[in-house]
């Protein structure tokens, strides 16, 4: 199977046979086998499995949140021994601190990874940056219970973008938000996407937001023992118009071989 | 009808900077801004129309939420009154209501006077009962606090001190009164100490389970980002252990102030407990009834005012 890309662009994630099960009261429980995978730089990666199959797991191992229990998975050529700001998370409920204004909460995570090197000053113009990418400028100073889930949402994407990290993780942005949020905040990532060239691995559930905002998608087995089934490569140009893609054929046939697995080849039982 | 006006203000308020902002932009879109301001105005003409109109009938309604509130508690208190005269009617050595509220009036009247150390005011007796449960409980947040995190974020530390709290925090702190006269050689330092004794687990527990408690999700938050021990503890640990800290320290003011009586009983001295006490020895059963209600409105007033300081720092 071919795992990455374009071979031309430096990998910089490569998972090797990795596996990872969890001890659990009714004896050990084999989450992920065999995954192997390589991300290049820039690269935009989507995982898109049947709930509980692992994405979460995959996405978390890739962290560092959780180490693997087979094979070894590396980061810039190094072993990924545990979480570093250099791998910025975007959490599914946005884990912004409620005791923290927004732009304290962004500057918690700018400062960790400026302070030592930039000014006062500096960090703070980060974070207006940061707000002002997602166009949150103006609820710097509420908390976060004062604003939408979506602007929440917001809030956890500049605050992982504002690390200027290698690669950004995000485990279901989108997933607790209505449609239409969920398509403008889609946008705008696309948007972020094109400026700052961040390489993305995105756990999705959604066969639409995976087809616009990926160049690859990764598609995933049911668990338990689950692994990658198929690589699906999206090589749509950029930048991506939603309503334009509508009616590409490209982007439909794509569309079409991610429901073919999901509904077919790993149609899932109903529990 | 000056209340009524405020809404409108504030609409005006919140309006002026947005039309602000649009001056500079181009002529077509400040007219629609001036309409965009218009209709804000009418909206808010309307609520103020709104509020006008059933103004009879809101009043009515307060009151009624007013009575509602109020009326329960009144037929409560009004059947602990009922039943305390009866009592005194048949029992005979009880005073009624009606004496014990005048002996009040005499005592409340001049409640700080001081004729040597075993006749004082009952607002001094008050105070220094409060002063050593201040003093022990403020020694023992000092203490407990900083070792409920530390049980509750190093695992090996809960191993070590878990058995000890378990066996000692079932003992009734007034058992640790002897230990405590015979250490400190006198009474005063000796119910302090019992406070402390008494105040200190439930600081200890609630901060632990506090810190064990803290939502997974922040905890991932501060490894993504490599916070320092410091920044965890001070950024992320202390915010969300507060809310526990604080029904820690809600449960030990509860303890201490049940304990502080009986230890000074037991002690003597100035203070509420000493003063049931002397009171029970010269047979004025008005003061011991007054000192009842004494305490349980100081009681009443801590958990109050511990409850009014927790909801300020409690988040979502
Ligand atoms: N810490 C854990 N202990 C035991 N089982 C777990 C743990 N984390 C995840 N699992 C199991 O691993 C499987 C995959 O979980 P997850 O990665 O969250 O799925 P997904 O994100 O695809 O919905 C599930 O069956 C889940 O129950
Ligand atoms: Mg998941």
């Amino acid at each position: 199977m071919n795992t990455s890309a374009n071979s031309g662009a430096k990998n910089i994630v490569q998972i090797e046979k990795a596996g990872m099960s969890f001890d659990t009261k009714n004896g050990r429980f084999i989450a992920l086998r065999d995954i192997d995978l390589n991300i290049s730089e820039g690269e935009f990666v989507s995982l898109i499995g049947h709930s509980g199959c692992g994405k979460s797991t995959l996405l978390n191992l890739i962290a560092g949140l959780t180490l693997p229990t087979d094979g070894v998975l590396l980061c810039d050529g190094r072993e990924i021994g545990g979480p570093g700001p250099e791998r910025a998370v975007v959490f599914q409920n946005h884990s912004l601190l409620p005791w923290m204004t927004c732009h304290e909460n962004v500057y918690l995570a700018v400062e960790r990874v400026f302070g030592t090197k930039e000014r006062k000053s500096k960090l703070k113009e980060r974070v207006d940056a940061a707000l002002a990418m997602v166009h949150m400028d103006h609820a710097a100073q509420k908390y976060p219970h004062e604003i939408s889930g979506g602007m929440k949402q917001r809030i956890g994407i500049a605050r992982a973008f504002a690390m200027e990290p290698k690669i950004l993780l995000m485990d279901e942005p989108f997933g607790a938000l209505d449609a239409l949020t969920r398509a403008s905040l889609q946008d705008e990532l696309n948007g972020v996407m094109a400026k700052t060239g961040a390489t993305v691995v995105m756990v999705t559930h959604d066969v639409d937001e995976a087809v616009l905002l990926s160049d690859r998608i990764v598609m995933m087995t049911n668990g338990p023992a689950a692994t990658i089934g198929e690589i699906l490569e999206v090589n749509l140009p950029r930048p991506r118009d939603r309503l334009a893609l509508a009616h590409d054929p490209v982007f439909a046939e794509k569309r079409a071989a991610l429901l073919d697995f999901l509904y077919k080849k790993q149609l899932k039982k109903a529990a | 009808m000056t209340a009524m006006a405020l809404p409108t203000g504030n609409q005006g308020m919140n309006v002026a900077p947005a039309t602000a902002g649009a001056v500079n932009d181009v002529a077509t879109k400040a007219v629609n801004q001036n309409v965009d301001n218009t209709t804000v105005e009418t909206k808010a003409e309307a609520v103020v129309q709104q509020n006008k109109k059933p103004w009879g009938s809101r009043v009515t309604e307060m009151m009624k939420s007013v009575i509602k509130a109020v009326v329960p508690p009144i037929f409560g208190l009004g059947l602990l009154v009922g039943i305390w005269a009866l009592i005194s009617i048949k029992g005979g050595s009880i005073p009624g209501p009606v004496p014990v509220f005048k002996q009040a009036v005499v005592l409340f009247s001049d409640p700080f006077y001081s004729n040597g150390p075993n006749d004082q005011g009952i607002g001094w007796n008050i105070l220094s009962s409060l002063q050593r449960v201040g003093i022990g409980f403020g020694l023992a947040a000092i203490i407990g606090i900083p070792l409920g995190f530390l049980l509750g974020r190093f695992k090996f530390m809960n191993s070590m001190f878990d058995p000890l709290i378990s066996l000692l925090r079932p003992v009734s702190p007034l058992a640790w009164l002897p230990i405590g006269l015979l250490v400190f050689k006198q009474a005063d330092p000796a119910a302090t100490w019992t406070i402390f004794i008494c105040s200190i687990w439930p600081m200890i527990i609630n901060t632990a389970v506090g810190v064990q408690r803290v939502p997974q999700d922040y905890m991932n938050v501060a490894r993504v980002l490599n916070l320092s021990e410091w920044k965890i503890a001070t950024k992320i640990l202390l915010p969300s252990v507060l809310p526990y800290m604080l029904t820690g320290i809600r449960l030990s003011i509860g303890t201490a102030w049940l304990v502080i009586v009986a230890a000074e009983m037991l002690t003597g001295g100035v203070g509420i407990g000493f003063w049931v006490w002397d009171e029970w020895n010269n047979l004025k059963v008005e003061n011991i009834i007054i000192a009842i209600f004494v305490i349980g409105i100081v009681g009443l007033m801590l958990e109050q005012a511990l409850l009014f300081i927790a909801k300020r720092f409690t988040y979502e």
